[in-house]
């Protein structure tokens, strides 16, 4: 399963909510097949016993008490928005 | 003789005594920069004003003891500085000019008063080994401006060894701190995973991305770290374990270390030249009484397509928030919400994001979990236990930073897994999060610097740093300055 087809690229970049044209979807479509080709290597190993690393300290769930703090101001947090009106940010329809 | 010859502890010792201010250290780093940053482009912001401001009040302040006290140094530019243009390197984040706070490394820093003079160029989100997939101007190499300064902290790198600042800060995710550390000849530092808050780093692959500092000296690295290391509530994946002294280790003495040099990192595909200068390194450690046995990490090979799954991954989740609502560049083109993120996203990440996050997207959907994604990290297992192996027997591992010197601009970028290869001997390190230093073990006949790596037990930097040092001492590499590096 090496081959990335054109409808496989088309169907992951809207997961990853990415568009391409047509000629793009080509390109990424060869390049991600090589790069899946060369990670497939990864079968060569038996890793029928093997538990996955997701981490490597040996730490549990973290938590801290949830208290509440001051952090920004509504005018602080609206300082990078691209769009905003009446003090939020404002972004198109979502409604058609 | 430019003030930036002296250590970082010499320059302490002469603003303590009065001997020099901390204003004509900044002038003299912005000099520097105005003199060769038209052709290195290290840098992506300055702040001189604020920066000579800053200078200026702690000229004017009695007690000037601290650590790093009015040290001129350059942030990399995916650490998030208060009110200071954070981009990554992305024209997505062009228009992010007043982020809200520090990440904690850079309010360790504020605490200790360098003076920040602006942040670093480098690969767009982290994401390359060349600086040639900045958003902005490339930056280039000062040893050759021919050459790549390496990736993806390529502007940290290339700004120490030009003069330009006395220290900086970068991140390594796959070797992206020591790589360009041995294409510009200088000291990078990747801490163990957990070492060093990542607060406020923006995040690339949660799992590998460690903070670290690069310098001309260990010493000057020792310095850095011991400031920037520990543990933060902040940041959940960060180790409580105690800080110590990084400076009380260089102690020169290396007599009975224990130094494996796995034979995987001699093999094909690393140059003569890398090899030649890595044996004279050992016979330099023999010399001072340490010994070495060459071992095997048979499981290297399978580092790379490990990794490019599990960081891709990682990246495809963690770059979810650049959508174009509350801060970046919006596109204007769009219709409505969805048609927004999808422009924004499209128009705003360049093409070794849009590659990345595609992979990680893949690896992740549903049907190829199992395949790819758990795979890579099962075989993360069998390369962590690789190293685990042998750091019981020996204090560190020694073998080359990158297969070859810096490569020409242009050379590689055309296909990726060609890009890829050169991060073959720093990867395994970030996979098993231990640390690891680069520090200069010579030159190529080109002139090009070649990096050494010493890879150390987990939270074990002190001994990474014993051994970097003493080596440092015994030889004289760390003496030589580029054409651009201001003159010695």
């Amino acid at each position: 399963m090496a081959e990335i087809s054109k409808e496989q690229v088309k169907h992951v970049a809207n997961l990853a909510r990415l568009e391409f044209d047509d000629e793009a979807v080509e390109q990424m479509a060869n390049e991600l097949s090589a790069i899946i080709e060369y990670a497939e290597q990864l079968n060569e190993l038996d890793t029928e016993n093997v538990k996955p690393t997701t981490h490597v300290l040996d730490l549990k769930n973290v938590m801290r008490k949830d208290e509440p703090k001051k952090w920004i101001t509504q005018e602080e947090a609206l300082k990078n928005a691209p769009d905003q009106k009446d003090g939020q940010i404002r972004v198109p329809s979502i409604l058609e | 003789m430019s003030l930036f010859d002296y250590t970082i502890k010499e320059l302490e010792a002469k603003l303590h005594n009065l001997e020099i201010t901390v204003e004509e250290l900044v002038k003299e780093s912005y000099e520097q920069i105005k003199e060769v940053d038209g052709d290195v482009h290290a840098f992506l912001t300055l702040d001189e004003e604020k920066a000579l401001e800053k200078a200026r009040e702690l000229d004017k302040r009695e007690d000037k003891s601290g650590i790093l006290f009015g040290i001129p140094a350059g942030i990399k530019d995916n650490i998030v500085t208060k009110g200071l243009r954070t981009t990554c390197a992305s024209q997505f984040l062009d228009n992010f000019t007043d982020p809200l706070y520090n990440a904690t490394v850079v309010d360790k820093l504020e605490a200790e008063n360098p003076v920040a003079v602006g942040k670093l160029n480098m690969d767009e989100f982290a994401m390359g080994s060349s600086n040639e997939n900045s958003g902005y101007e490339p930056t280039r190499n000062p040893w050759n401006t021919d050459h790549v300064p390496g990736g993806s902290s390529g502007g940290s790198a290339a700004a120490v060894a030009a003069g330009e600042v006395l220290f900086s800060l970068g991140s390594d995710t796959g070797g992206s701190i020591r790589q360009p550390a041995a294409f510009c000849g200088v000291v990078g530092m990747k801490p163990t995973y957990g070492r060093v808050s990542r607060f406020g780093l923006v995040a690339f692959a949660s799992s590998l991305d460690q903070i670290g500092p690069l310098t001309r000296t260990v010493e000057d690295n020792a310095r850095v770290m011991e400031v920037i290391a520990g543990h933060d509530k902040m940041d959940s994946t960060s180790a409580d374990v105690d800080v110590p002294a990084y400076t009380e280790a260089l102690t020169g003495d290396v007599k009975g270390l224990k130094i494996a040099v796995p034979k995987e990192y001699l093999a094909e595909g690393v140059s003569e030249e890398v090899k030649n200068s890595v044996m004279e390194a050992l016979k330099v450690y023999e010399s001072l009484g340490a010994t070495w046995e060459e071992v095997s990490l048979p499981h290297s090979k399978y580092a790379l397509a490990t990794y490019y799954l599990l960081s891709s991954s990682e990246a495809s989740a963690n770059l979810a928030r650049f959508d174009g609502v509350r801060y970046g560049v919006r596109s204007e083109k769009a219709e409505n919400m969805l048609d927004m993120f999808v422009k924004s996203r499209s128009e705003g990440f360049g093409d070794e994001v849009k590659r990345r996050i595609m992979l990680g997207t893949f690896a992740l959907s549903s049907g190829y979990y199992d395949a790819y994604y758990k795979k890579a990290q099962k075989v993360r297992t069998l390369i962590k236990n690789n190293f685990d192996k042998i750091l019981e027997e020996y204090d560190v591992i020694v073998g080359p930073t990158t297969p070859t010197p810096a490569f020409k601009v242009g050379e590689k970028t055309s296909d990726p897994l060609t890009m890829y290869v050169n991060d073959i001997l720093t990867i395994p390190v970030n996979l098993a999060g231990v640390p690891g230093i680069s520090i200069p073990c010579g030159f190529s006949e080109e002139g090009l610097p070649i990096g050494l790596q010493i890879i150390g037990n987990y939270f074990d930097e002190s001994t990474v740093y014993r051994a970097a040092h003493a080596f440092e001492q015994a030889t004289e590499h760390h003496k030589k300055r580029p054409q651009l590096g201001g003159a010695k």
